[in-house]
């Protein structure tokens, strides 16, 4: 039996967490990253390492100082280069002198053997191949049980009468999910947790402006690298939609083409004008989910990205050309350690404002008419 | 009148530029070459770039700037695979793009997409494609694709030898290339230093931004070693014990020639030229460094942008020869 520790990535902790109890080890669950874990992976980590990297640097610090002897994390095969991040955070902690075993998932199709011998590995229970695929399918359905309700918290901030009830309820709602071990807690966790957000008192005649969030996977997803974009978005009446889930699960994903495209082909297909070729990371996404809200009828769309992330700066070269000719206003963020919270709140506002002009001012054109 | 082919002196062009070259002028096009980096052609780039990029891009599109009013054609090629599994840096996958959509009033952009994961024979075919903007004669298309690899290969030789890709573009120019000495590694006098300059050809190579840094070092009485010296065969071996390679072909490159010169014991001392922002260096110069350490090597990072200035870089540069020497004359 290990002492596991991983990274810290929005709600995929929770989920990691039931997993690798089910599989019989002791987990060391990483905290919330804070200031101070950015400042810890940036002592040690190169400098222009993207903020990814140096948060979960600092995570992996965090951990081993608790006392976990196994990291657990993903690869990658490129051409991003978070595909590269476990060999060299192992090298720099080596360095550092931490004694520990890393465990690195490739995915599947690269090496099929490497990794089942890794899950094995990780099979400390001596559970039947079965039984742990009964497991991975569980966490999976935690995981969609998550994004479903973090949907809705989306949907209902904007919209609440009393600011942070939403934020706090959703804090209820992760803690019952936490709790959740079976299917059918799950389940019954879920219809709580949807049902508590549902019963937050809202305005229901309010009519929120829709920002898609387009970006890097890492700085979309987790709350600390993007100083809780979507809840200070929201508290801004702003009703926000992410393009990426860790489940990649989009339930209100309302363009489905008549041929019955997934959604990924889709975004293919309209950015492969503008950028057809696949150039790793997100950088295609975010051009192609940029255009897919436009055609939504979405009021803006924000692209995060770390800094110096290399496909993020692609797409941000091209991203003008889609604003103008979708007429669709984008926001640009690159963050780093430097970024602070209340520059972002102000240049956030900014753009809020900019859409509520623009949509009077449509709205305005529309009644004359 | 004969078409004009412009080909930006910048990128992947301190790779191919012989071969893009060659291929064009057989093809019976003009081809127009864009100068050195200058101060003028980086300004104009910042104004065109989004200010994250790194240098090299603002450099490339102040090149493009510089060439697009005077030619019919731009040749902007998407490199993807070359050698191996690995890829080209994400700019160079999304080259044309940036430049198709940051800039205005160019010229017709030929970009042929250079994958050879595919096979030779579809890039054969795309290059058919491109060829067919010149002439229509099968023959004359096979004598481009064939003398402009010859060119290439001569090209490759010359830097081998230990040639810097000035001196070997100025060599190729003329008829005979046969045999030449340039102190390679091994055979460098006893009172040189041996300098491994480490890097992408576009950052060691281009004088203007990394502020004549080859020059300045020779003036040390040093012989530079670059990574385009090495070829792949004799590179192959050298990958540090790494679980995975580097996914970029250059920085792979430059990982390996690093490793390489290392291990072989041919260097006295190792500088990594590297762009501000740079996402795959941030990896490359730790890896380095601590391969440096490893073999008790002085290790210098020059890094590298568009406020790059002369005095500073002789200072480092005289400064780190300094230490090197004083450490070799101690033995």
């Amino acid at each position: 039996m290990a002492r596991i520790g991983f990274a810290y990535m929005g709600t995929v902790p929770i989920v990691v967490k039931m997993l690798l109890e089910d599989l019989g080890h002791a987990v060391i669950v990483p905290e919330v990253p804070t200031a101070k874990t950015l400042s810890l992976g940036t002592k040690y980590a190169p400098e222009f390492a993207c903020m990814p990297l140096k948060i979960v640097l600092g995570t992996y610090i965090e951990v081993l100082e608790r006392g976990a002897d196994t990291i657990v994390t993903t690869g990658g095969v490129g051409p991003c280069r978070a595909g590269q991040y476990a060999q060299i955070q192992e090298a720099i902690l080596r360095e550092l002198g931490y004694d520990f075993e890393m465990i690195v998932l490739e995915p599947p199709r690269c090496n099929i053997l490497d990794f089942l011998g890794k899950i094995r590995r990780l099979n400390a229970a001596r559970k039947s191949w079965l039984g742990v695929y009964r497991d991975i399918m569980k966490a999976w359905h935690k995981l969609k049980a998550l994004d479903e309700v973090e949907r809705l918290s989306h949907w209902v901030r904007p919209r609440e009468l009393r600011r942070g009830t939403t934020t706090s309820v959703y804090r209820r709602c992760l803690e019952w999910l936490d709790r959740a071990r079976t299917i059918e807690e799950i389940d019954a966790a879920r219809e709580r947790a949807l049902s508590a957000l549902r019963r937050v008192p809202i305005d229901e005649s309010r009519d929120p402006l829709k920002v898609g969030i387009v970006g890097e996977i890492y700085v979309v997803v987790e709350p600390t690298a993007n100083h809780n974009i979507e809840e200070n978005l929201g508290h801004m009446g702003v009703q926000v939609e992410r393009s990426i889930f860790m489940t990649g699960w989009t339930k209100e994903n309302t363009v489905r083409d008549a041929e019955g495209m997934s959604h990924g082909e889709m975004i293919k297909r309209v950015a492969s004008p503008y950028l057809p070729e696949m150039i790793g990371g997100h950088g295609q996404d975010s051009i192609g989910n940029t255009i897919l809200y436009a055609k939504r009828g979405f009021d803006g769309v924000i692209q995060l990205a770390p800094f110096s992330c290399i496909p993020e700066i692609v797409a941000r070269s091209i991203l003008p050309r889609v604003s103008e000719d979708y007429d669709i206003p984008v926001l640009t963020f690159f963050l780093d350690e430097h970024s602070g919270e209340a520059g972002m709140i102000t240049r956030l506002e900014a753009f809020v404002d900019l859409l509520e002009r623009r949509r009077g001012a449509r709205r305005g054109s529309l009644k004359a008419v | 009148m004969r078409k004009r082919v412009g080909i930006p002196l910048a990128l992947g062009a301190y790779e191919y530029l012989p071969l893009w070259q060659t291929f064009f002028e057989e093809l019976g096009a003009e081809v127009l070459v864009s100068q050195a980096t200058t101060k003028e052609i980086l300004d104009r780039g910042i104004e065109d770039t989004v200010s994250d990029a790194c240098v090299p891009i603002k450099v490339f599109q102040g090149h493009v700037a510089e060439l697009a009013d005077k030619v019919d054609f731009l040749f902007i090629p998407r490199l993807v695979n070359v050698i191996d599994n690995k890829v080209f840096c994400p700019k160079f996958l999304g080259l044309p793009e940036m430049v198709k959509f940051t800039m205005s009033g160019l010229p017709q952009i030929i970009d042929v997409r250079v994958d050879l994961r595919q096979g030779r024979l579809r890039f054969l075919q795309q290059c058919h494609r491109i060829s067919r903007l010149f002439t229509d004669k099968v023959g004359t298309f096979l004598r481009a694709m064939r003398r402009s690899l010859q060119q290439l290969r001569r090209f490759r030789r010359l830097l081998a030898q230990g040639l810097t890709f000035w001196e070997a573009r100025r060599r190729l120019g003329r008829r005979q290339t046969r045999f030449t000495h340039r102190r390679s590694a091994e055979e460098a006098a006893d009172h040189q230093l041996r300098i491994a300059v480490l890097g992408y050809p576009y950052a060691v190579y281009d004088p203007y931004i990394n502020a004549n840094l080859l020059k300045k070092v020779r003036r040390q009485e040093a012989t530079v070693l670059t990574a385009d010296m090495l070829s792949w065969r004799r590179l192959l071996p050298y990958s540090g014990g790494l679980r995975k390679d580097m996914f970029w072909t250059f920085s792979d490159r430059a990982l390996r020639a690093g490793y390489y010169y290392l291990a072989k014991g041919l260097v006295d001392g190792v500088i990594h030229v590297t762009a501000f922002g740079c996402g795959p260096d941030s990896m490359v110069d730790k890896l380095l460094d601590l391969a440096s350490l490893q073999h008790s090597t002085p290790y210098m990072t020059l890094m590298i942008d568009e406020h790059t200035g002369d005095a500073g870089v002789m200072t480092r540069v005289e400064a780190f020869c300094d230490m090197v020497r004083r450490r070799k004359e101690a033995g």
